[in-house]
C-alpha cells in the first residue's frame, strides 16, 4: 500500500491503470477526458514495454484494442460520451469475441454533440449494451477519488476473470476533482497468469481463431446463451450497492457517482431537520444490485432516484422494485450540477408529500 | 548428342474442379479439355487428355501452368 | 518423375467455398505457399475481412483474428504493436479497404505501421451480391449502378494504393493482378517481397491484386479475367507503385 496522494481523477485513472499492468492504452482527445489521455501518454512513455498511440479516431482506438486485446495483455482506452457512441461496434465485436478490455466513459451533456459538463446521460447506453447484439458489460461507478483507483484496477480484474468489455461510468465532475487517493501496488504485467486462447503464432501448436461470425443457427444461439449464463454468473458475483443511513430510514435516495456526493451532503442537512433519509448507491449499474435493493424495499417505503439526466437508472430502479414502493424521480440533465441544497429541498419535498414521519 | 526433353503430366481431382476452365485455356500445348461426366458437385470437370499413353510419348512437359491458375488446387503437376 | 506442384501445407484441408474462378482461391494459395517457403507459420497472425473471405480462417492454418468490417489494419496495428516479433497480415477486399475503411487503412500506412496489408480488388461487393465498390470502373454495371458507374452520381473509380504512396509511412506498394500464370507467379513474388519487407522491419507495405468476381461481374472465368487484363487496368494499371526498399 501506498502513501496518500492528492490527484486529479482522470489522472487516477490512469495511474490505477497502469499500476494494474496496464501496458497499452489508444485514444482520441475529447473534453472533459484529454488529461487521461495525456497522462497515458507520459507515463507509457516512460516504461519500456508501454505502448501509447493517438489514434485518428475513437472507433480506431477500440479496434487496436480490440488487436491487443487479442494477444491476451492488458488494454484500455477512454473517451467521452459521443466517442464512446463511435465505440459501441467495437464493444460489440469485444463481446461477441469474449475479449476483455477496459473502456472509461467520462460522461458529458448530450445528445449529439451536447456540452462539456457532466452528465449521467450515458447509463442506458453503458447498461443495455450499447452497440448491437444480445450482450452487456459489466459497468462500474465510481464517486471518489479512491473509488476511481480501486474500480479500475478491479475492472482489469474482472475483464480478465470474465472475459468481457468493462466500463468504467464517470462524469466531467469526477475527472476533475482532485481528492486524496492511495493506490495499490503495482502489478507487473509479466506476472499476470498466461491466457491459453491468445493469438501469437501456432507455433508448436494447432492454429486458433477469435471470432465472432457463428453462421450456423443453432451454434450462434447457443454462443448467445453460453454469454447469458456467463452475465447470470456475474450477475451472483458482482453487483455492489453502498448503503448510507438507511437502517432506520423511510425513504431512500437512490443515486451514482457525482449524483451520490450530492445525495450526501442534502442528506446530512435533512437529518439535521430529524428527517428519516438514507442513501443507496449503486457501485455496480450492470449488474444492477436489484436484489439487495428489492431486500431495502421491506423497510423503507419510498424511493427518490437522483440522476443528472431525465430518468435512465430509474428504469432500472423500477424494474427491481417491482411496483412494491413509491418512486419519485428529480433529474437535472445537460451538465446541470445541482447544490446540496437543492436536494435537500427536493427530499423535503416528497417526504412532507408522503407524509412520513419525522422525529 | 541426345538431351533428354522434360516429360511431365499432370492429375486433375475431378471432385475439387469447379468447372471454371482457365487450366483448358492457359495450357500452351492443348492437352485439357471438358469431360462429359459430372462430378458429385454438378460441375463438368476439367480432363487432362493424356491419361493411358506412355509418359515418354507425353507431349506435356510440366509447366505448370494450369495448376498455377487453378482457383481449387484441383491439379497436381509431375515432371522429370 | 517428381511433384512439382502441390497444396501448401499451410492450408488446411478444407475444400474452398469460393465461386468456380475466384480470384480468392488462388491468392489464399500464394499466401499458404509463401508462408510455407519463408518457414513463418508458428510466426503469422492473419486479420480477414469482412466478405467473401470472412472465413478465410477456415483455411490458413495460421493464427486469424477478425476484425470488424474495414477495422482491419487497426486491428492488425493493435496485433503487431503487441507482438513486434510476429508478423501481422491484413487480407482486405476493396470495400473493406477503400470504403468504410478508408481512414484506419490511411492512418497505419500513415505512422508506418510494419504490417502487410494484402488488397484484393475485384471492383465489386461480392459477398453482398454485387453493389458497386469504390473501385468500380466507370460505366461498369453493378446492382446499385444499373445503368453503369456514372462519374457525376458516383464519382471516379478510387486509386487508394497511389494515395497511399504519398506518405512517407509506406515503402512497398506494388498492384498485380490474378488473370494470367503470369501475372499469378508475379503476384506471389509481389506478396513475398512484401512479408520480406515487414521481416526485416523496414514499415508498411501493401501489395493490391486485381482478381476476377466472375458471379457479380456476370462473365464466365475465363471472361472475366479478359476483362481485367483489357479494361480494369486501364484504370489500375499493374506497376510497383512505390518502392523504397529495393532488392530484398
Amino acid at each position: 500500500m501506498g502513501k496518500k496522494i492528492l490527484l486529479r481523477g482522470s489522472h487516477v485513472i490512469a495511474e490505477a491503470a497502469v499500476r494494474a499492468g496496464c501496458r497499452f492504452y489508444f485514444g482520441y482527445p475529447i473534453t472533459p477526458q484529454n488529461e487521461l489521455t495525456e497522462y497515458m501518454a507520459n507515463a507509457l512513455a516512460s516504461l519500456s514495454d508501454g505502448v501509447f498511440i493517438q489514434s485518428e479516431s475513437e472507433l480506431a482506438a477500440i479496434n487496436m484494442v480490440i488487436g491487443v486485446s487479442m494477444t491476451g495483455r492488458r488494454v484500455m482506452t477512454s473517451s467521452s460520451s459521443p466517442g464512446i457512441s463511435l465505440k459501441q461496434e467495437g464493444i460489440s465485436y469485444l463481446s461477441g469475441q469474449e475479449l476483455p478490455a477496459v473502456i472509461i466513459n467520462t460522461m458529458r451533456g448530450g445528445p449529439g454533440l451536447g456540452n462539456i459538463a457532466p452528465a449521467q446521460g450515458d447509463y442506458l447506453q453503458a447498461t443495455r449494451g450499447g452497440g448491437h447484439g444480445d450482450y452487456r458489460t459489466i459497468v462500474l461507478a465510481p464517486a471518489s477519488g479512491q473509488e476511481l483507483a480501486d474500480l479500475t484496477r478491479m475492472a482489469f480484474e474482472y475483464a480478465d476473470r470474465y472475459r468481457m468489455p468493462v466500463i468504467i461510468l464517470g462524469d466531467g465532475m469526477m475527472s476533475q476533482m482532485m481528492e486524496p487517493v492511495i493506490f495499490p501496488d503495482p502489478i507487473d504485467p509479466k506476472s499476470l497468469p498466461q491466457k491459453p486462447w491468445v493469438l501469437d503464432g501456432a507455433e508448436g501448436r494447432p492454429s486458433r481463431i477469435i471470432k465472432s461470425l457463428i453462421l450456423d443457427t443453432s451454434a450462434m444461439e447457443e454462443h448467445n446463451w453460453k454469454l447469458f449464463r456467463k452475465y447470470e454468473v456475474i450477475d451472483r458475483e458482482v453487483p455492489e450497492m453502498e448503503q448510507f443511513l438507511t437502517d432506520d430510514a423511510h425513504l431512500a435516495v437512490i443515486a451514482y457517482g457525482t449524483a451520490s456526493r450530492i445525495a450526501k451532503g442534502a442528506i446530512k442537512r435533512v437529518r439535521e431537520m430529524g428527517l428519516k433519509v438514507g442513501l443507496l448507491r449503486p457501485k455496480t449499474l450492470w449488474p444492477f444490485p436489484k436484489r439487495k435493493l428489492l431486500e431495502m424495499s421491506r423497510t423503507i417505503t419510498n424511493f427518490l432516484v437522483f440522476e443528472m439526466s431525465t430518468g435512465q437508472m430509474l428504469e432500472d430502479v423500477k424494474l427491481s422494485l417491482e411496483g412494491r414502493r413509491k418512486i419519485h424521480f428529480y433529474g437535472r440533465p445537460g451538465g446541470i450540477i445541482s447544490t446540496p441544497d437543492e436536494i435537500a429541498k427536493v427530499i423535503n419535498n416528497v417526504y412532507f408529500k408522503e407524509g412520513l414521519e419525522r422525529e | 548428342m541426345a538431351t533428354k526433353l522434360k516429360r511431365g503430366f499432370i492429375k486433375i481431382e475431378a471432385e475439387l474442379c469447379k468447372g471454371c476452365y482457365l487450366c483448358t485455356s492457359v495450357c500452351p500445348l492443348n492437352l485439357i479439355s471438358v469431360s462429359d461426366s459430372l462430378n458429385q458437385k454438378g460441375y463438368y470437370p476439367a480432363q487432362y487428355n493424356e491419361k493411358g499413353i506412355e509418359i515418354e510419348n507425353h507431349l506435356c512437359k510440366g509447366c505448370a501452368l494450369c495448376a498455377i491458375i487453378c482457383p481449387d488446387i484441383a491439379i497436381e503437376v509431375y515432371r522429370g | 518423375m517428381k511433384k512439382i506442384f502441390g497444396r501448401p501445407k499451410s492450408l488446411k484441408d478444407v475444400v474452398f467455398h469460393y465461386c468456380p474462378g475466384c480470384g480468392h482461391s488462388i491468392v489464399h494459395r500464394l499466401i499458404a505457399e509463401i508462408i510455407d517457403e519463408l518457414n513463418i507459420r508458428g510466426k503469422v497472425i492473419g486479420v480477414p475481412p469482412a466478405g467473401c473471405a470472412v472465413l478465410a480462417y477456415n483455411y490458413f492454418d495460421i493464427d486469424m483474428g477478425e476484425a470488424p468490417h474495414g477495422r482491419g489494419a487497426a486491428v492488425a496495428t493493435g496485433l503487431k504493436r503487441s507482438l513486434p516479433d510476429r508478423i501481422v497480415f491484413t487480407y482486405q477486399g476493396d470495400g473493406d479497404i477503400a470504403a468504410i475503411g478508408t481512414a484506419e487503412t490511411i492512418h497505419a500506412a500513415n505512422r508506418g505501421e510494419n504490417i502487410t496489408v494484402v488488397f484484393i480488388n475485384n471492383g465489386v461487393y461480392g459477398m453482398t451480391g454485387g453493389q458497386m465498390a469504390p473501385t468500380t470502373i466507370i460505366g461498369q454495371i453493378s446492382t446499385t449502378t444499373p445503368g453503369g458507374r456514372n462519374k457525376d452520381r458516383d464519382g471516379v473509380p478510387i486509386d487508394l494504393s497511389e494515395m497511399l504512396a504519398i506518405t512517407n509511412g509506406t515503402v512497398y506498394i506494388e498492384r498485380t493482378a490474378v488473370d494470367s500464370p503470369k501475372n499469378v507467379i508475379r503476384t506471389k513474388k509481389a506478396i513475398a517481397k512484401a512479408f520480406r519487407v515487414q521481416m526485416a522491419g523496414l514499415g508498411f507495405s501493401l501489395v493490391e491484386v486485381l482478381s476476377p468476381c466472375p458471379t457479380n461481374l456476370k462473365m464466365s472465368p475465363v471472361q472475366a479475367n479478359e476483362w481485367i487484363g483489357s479494361k480494369m487496368t486501364t484504370y489500375f494499371p499493374l506497376k510497383v507503385i512505390k518502392d523504397t526498399v529495393g532488392k530484398l
